[in-house]
């Protein structure tokens, strides 16, 4: 029991990062219906902003994160403008290959600049406290992220419901052109919506920075699939089905590679995906609306 | 897809490999600008082709490999060169990659190489060994540990043209195991390693058959992905199995902070591990405490008073202000030992450069004395060292 738990305790900080990074991908499919493959890659850059922001600035590691969000904010709305705004019109398949190359252009030019050697998160910037709650493990770490995680997921829940712009979001998510009609300006809408998205993203990458310590330029890859995953798990496209699949992936992970075996923890994690899309395309949350891929 | 389209995709494709490979090579040195004469007996140098990961997962390793190997081309030139030729470093870099490994053995192959020093991991020296086999010329690993490196494990036969600087993987991962038994006094262990490459799946199978051989028990058997960075769902069920001692073969990148999520979850016993630990990188991920009783096999250690070792020390300290690791010393090492086979052939000509290498005896280097065996691997002793507060202590 006390080796579940504890594996519960593994499972949510992991699922934490990997709904942060879920987000992102899911409010851009439900806007402009494009599987962004350069979001892991943001999240790698918000990482690497994180860390030159604490090893020279030396801010701490609130200040780091937000720095490394606006940053990412920023990124995000010049990679739509320049890479996918000219293709809101062409085939869907024109638009992924494009987020395909955006994902190998940012790896590349960050190995290109910053080599490929891991860089190390200074332990200063987060001294590590455990404490141990009846043989459970928790580290102020975990709980860091968690926390965090939780109120960034918060603030964009009322984004979206409470405010004028999370309603006009709503609105081109659920038809773009009755939306135009009705004076909503789509292009800034997207924007905001790449904006926030990699903002969620630059915050995952500090955290996985400041867990793990090391990073590297081609980081992003395979959280980001994962991610992906999680999306597709909850309902790509919907908010909600992006945290819970978050949640859902790292809990699940961590368990196989705890009770199954570590080797098949990928196998798992993929083979989820191939289940969805089987059984249920639209996600633990989806309706069939008949018209989603 | 008609024929006609798709030979026109493959044509786009070799172009792009070979716009790639263009892009590559300007990352090398001046020295490709000789590659027209392509003769290496005439020539008033002898060129040697150091095909090193200098960028890529492994960088660090390929990077202190070459410093160290320069490092010894620049004292025997400084002492008149072999044969009264000076030695023509040709550095080149192979991204940590395989089939780029292949590549740039090819092209130095054109250049007019002798022998070439590296690469630094089994699989990319697995990668060079057909252009080095085919082309005669031989080849020193310097920390090339897999066993079948040297040896074509399913034909039974050594590979004539390849050499390696270190011990294989079977003498580390059995070392490593009588520590733990021997000094240690342990009875069972985990083991956590790598299972993406032979060189730690190679040191996970011979660390336990000598275990068990010595009546230890292993208790518990996990794997992970280069890449990885969550173990504590591992961690945790190995947690509950009580092992006195985890054995966790792999490289720096993802043990640092495997080493790190164990301590966090309060896994306090000894972890053991290969020479893939060794690198500062481990200091500076995993911490300091965290690292205390951890042990690792490796080539040599820094700390050792004898002269040879101290004076190279320091003249690798005042060119790169660090201290030089493993294959530094096994970099520097292998120009030596392949400078030694060149006077001893009393020729630059690749295959007596073979010849001689096979006969080698008694070649004292910085990694110890050694003398080559009839499978082509150096016989001498395996280092164990402790990190203690951060710094290396030999046991």
């Amino acid at each position: 029991m006390l080796e579940f738990m504890q594996q519960l305790v593994n499972g949510l900080s992991l699922g934490a990062i990997y709904a942060l990074i879920a987000l992102g991908y899911t409010m851009v499919y439900g806007i402009i219906m494009l599987i962004n493959f350069a979001h892991g890659d943001i999240m790698m850059v918000g990482a690497y902003v994180g860390f030159f922001s604490i090893s020279i600035l030396g801010s701490n590691i609130v200040v780091a994160m937000i720095f490394a969000m606006v940053s990412c904010a920023l990124l995000g709305v010049v990679i739509e403008k320049v890479a996918y705004k000219p293709l809101r019109n062409s085939t869907r398949i024109a638009a992924l290959i494009t987020a395909i190359g955006v994902s190998l252009f940012l790896e590349y030019i960050t190995l290109y600049f910053l080599t490929a050697q891991q860089r190390v998160y200074p332990d200063s910037a987060f001294p590590l406290h455990k404490y141990e709650v009846l043989g459970l493990v928790i580290s102020n770490k975990d709980i860091f992220i968690i926390v965090s995680a939780v109120i960034l997921m918060i603030i964009l829940q009322y984004i979206i419901k409470r405010t004028k712009t999370g309603k006009a979001m709503r609105a081109v998510s659920l038809d773009r052109e009755a939306a135009m009609l009705m004076g909503i300006s789509v292009d800034r809408i997207v924007s905001v919506t790449f904006a926030i998205g990699s903002a969620l993203a630059a915050a995952a990458g500090v955290m996985i920075g400041l867990y793990y310590n090391a990073i590297n330029p081609l980081m992003g890859i395979i959280p980001g699939l994962k991610a992906f995953v999680a999306a597709v798990l909850g309902g790509i496209g919907l908010i909600p089905g992006a945290m819970v699949g978050g949640f859902l992936m790292g809990v699940l992970e961590t368990l196989v590679s705890g009770y199954g075996s570590s080797m098949y923890r990928d196998a798992v994690a993929f083979g989820v995906l191939i289940l969805i899309l089987l059984i249920k395309p639209t996600g633990l949350f989806g309706k069939n609306t008949g018209e989603k891929v | 897809m008609s024929k006609k389209g798709f030979s026109k995709k493959v044509a786009l494709l070799v172009l792009a490999v070979f716009m790639l490979a263009i892009v590559a090579g300007c990352g090398g040195d001046k020295a490709s600008d000789k590659a027209s004469d392509g003769d290496n007996k005439v020539g008033d140098t002898i060129k040697v082709g150091i095909n090193c990961e200098l960028s890529g997962a492994v960088a660090s390793y390929g990077d202190n490999a070459r410093n160290g190997a320069l490092i010894a081309i620049e004292e025997i030139n400084k002492a008149g060169g072999v044969l009264g030729k000076q030695l023509e470093p040709l550095v080149r870099d192979n991204q940590s990659k395989t089939d780029e490994a292949m590549n740039v053995s090819a092209a130095l192959v054109d250049e007019g190489m002798v022998a070439q020093i590296g690469p630094l991991t089994s699989g990319a020296v697995a990668g060079s060994t057909p252009v080095m086999m085919e082309n005669q010329i031989p080849l020193i690993a310097p920390a090339a540990t897999a066993n079948n490196v040297t040896v074509d494990e399913k034909a039974d036969k050594v590979r004539d043209y390849i050499f390696r600087m270190c011990y294989r993987d079977s003498d580390q991962g059995q070392r490593m195991a009588d520590f733990a038994i021997d000094t240690l006094k342990v009875k069972n262990a985990a083991i956590f390693g790598s299972t993406s490459d032979d060189y730690a799946k190679g040191l996970a199978k011979y660390f336990q058959e000598e275990f068990e051989s010595k009546g230890g028990t292993i208790v518990a058997v996990e794997g992970f992905m280069n890449g990885d960075k969550e173990f504590r769902g591992p961690l945790t069920k190995i947690r509950g199995k009580n092992p006195e001692f985890i054995y966790v073969p792999g490289y720096y990148t993802e043990v640092s902070v495997l080493i790190k999520q164990a301590r966090d979850l309060g896994l306090s016993v000894p972890i053991g591990g290969g020479d893939g630990w060794d690198s500062p990188d481990m200091v500076k991920v995993a911490g300091a405490e965290a690292l205390n009783n951890t042990y690792f096999t490796n080539h040599y250690s820094v700390e050792d008073p004898d002269p040879a070792i101290q004076s190279f020390v320091e003249a690798y300290q005042a060119k790169h202000k660090k201290a030089p690791d493993s294959f530094a010393a096994l970099g520097y090492d292998s120009v030596k030992l392949l400078a030694d086979a060149i006077t001893r052939a009393d020729s630059a000509d690749p295959v007596k450069i073979k010849e001689a290498l096979e006969k080698t005896q008694d070649f004292t280097g910085i990694t110890g004395k050694m003398s080559i065996d009839e499978q082509h691997n150096p016989v001498k002793n395996i280092v164990v060292i402790e990190y203690k507060d951060g710094k290396l202590v030999s046991r």
